[in-house]
């Protein structure tokens, strides 16, 4: 009996070391997992923020692997991973899909002239309709397309250099040798 | 000397101006709809936020939802329509109230888990507490009297 109650908080000790373990490795509360991983992207019909006549529509976005990224000149991390998108369109010719979320189109347009558009297609959603659906709950975010346009990835945050040759670069080199 | 007060109450009140700020006003079609649309915002979770609902936030996440949350009564969706719309797009984190999958079933059940290995361990420890109490072996005693004699 005496060995029974020595056990007993090694035992309880045992259990907070794992629950412990684990709780730390969990990743930042502020990231939340996607739900609309390896679904369509979803159905939208919105203007072109350079052709504002025009309109975008979610079948214009199918058809080649490509970057998805979510800008407003409101972020200034935007401003933060603007530089490595024109250095991944520069250097890799990637489709990248600009969606201007929740912000003024004209300066949007004024913010492109500064800083330069790397973009291939440019989507105005001033509302945050097309966000929602996609889950989007900040600015920067960026989702990975494949060329069937079923989201495969999204990353929260800035887009920096270590991101994409990590992630992102791998993953779009994956995709378009698979299609 | 009246001044000294007169600094942290008007930093006070810088306070309370943003924290009820979140509050916009919007068009009610019914007072049916406005009860609904408090109750809802009050129980989904802003996704931005660690802990506030889209009641209590002022990100623009939390105001983008608050009108959709709107939008859909309007359409004429019922409450669990309009959480399952949530649902979909930002998953668990939303809900205060995590639906049962597998992935939140340790969460569900963790608590009661806890609380019987809290019986468990008190149940035990009252056996070996008796256990001391059993009095003392014919060694124990032959001991005590050896010390006593000395």
């Amino acid at each position: 009996m005496a060995k029974q109650s020595v056990l007993i908080p090694v035992v309880v000790f045992a259990g907070i070391v794992v629950l412990l373990w684990f709780g730390f490795q969990l990743s930042d509360p502020h990231l939340l997992p996607s739900e609309k991983i390896d679904e369509p992207i979803p159905e939208f019909e919105l203007p072109n923020l350079l052709y504002p006549r025009e309109s975008v529509r979610s079948g214009d976005l199918v058809g080649e692997v490509a970057l998805l990224n979510v800008w407003a000149t409101w972020c200034p991390s935007c401003i933060a991973e603007h530089g490595e998108l024109t250095r991944i369109f520069e250097t890799t010719g990637l489709r990248i899909i600009g969606i201007n979320y929740n912000d003024d189109p004209d300066a949007a347009r004024a913010w492109l002239k500064r800083w330069g558009d790397p973009y291939a297609l440019h989507v105005v959603d001033q509302a945050g309709t097309l966000a929602i659906d996609l889950g989007v709950y900040g600015a920067p975010e960026t989702f990975v397309i494949d060329a069937a346009g079923v989201i495969r990835y999204r990353h929260v945050g800035v887009v920096t250099q270590k991101v994409y040759e990590e992630t992102l670069g791998p993953m779009i080199q994956d995709l378009q040798d698979a299609s | 000397m009246k001044k000294h007060w007169v600094w942290p109450l008007l930093m006070m009140s810088l306070v309370w101006g943003s924290a009820f700020g979140a509050i916009e006003a919007q068009d009610f079609p019914s007072e049916a709809v406005k009860t609904r649309y408090y109750d809802l915002i009050a129980m989904l979770r802003c996704p931005q936020c660690l802990n506030t609902n889209l009641a209590g936030s002022d990100a623009m996440i939390a105001q983008n939802l608050r009108s959709t949350v709107l939008r859909l009564l309007v359409e004429g969706k019922s409450d669990d329509e309009v959480k399952q719309f949530m649902y979909e797009r930002y998953g668990d984190f939303i809900l205060y109230e995590p639906r049962w999958t597998p992935k939140t079933w340790l969460l569900w059940l963790g608590p009661l888990v806890l609380a019987v290995m809290g019986l468990g361990i008190w149940w035990s420890m009252g056996f070996s507490r008796r256990d001391t109490r059993q009095g003392l072996t014919d060694l124990d005693r032959k001991k005590v009297q050896q010390l006593l004699e000395r």
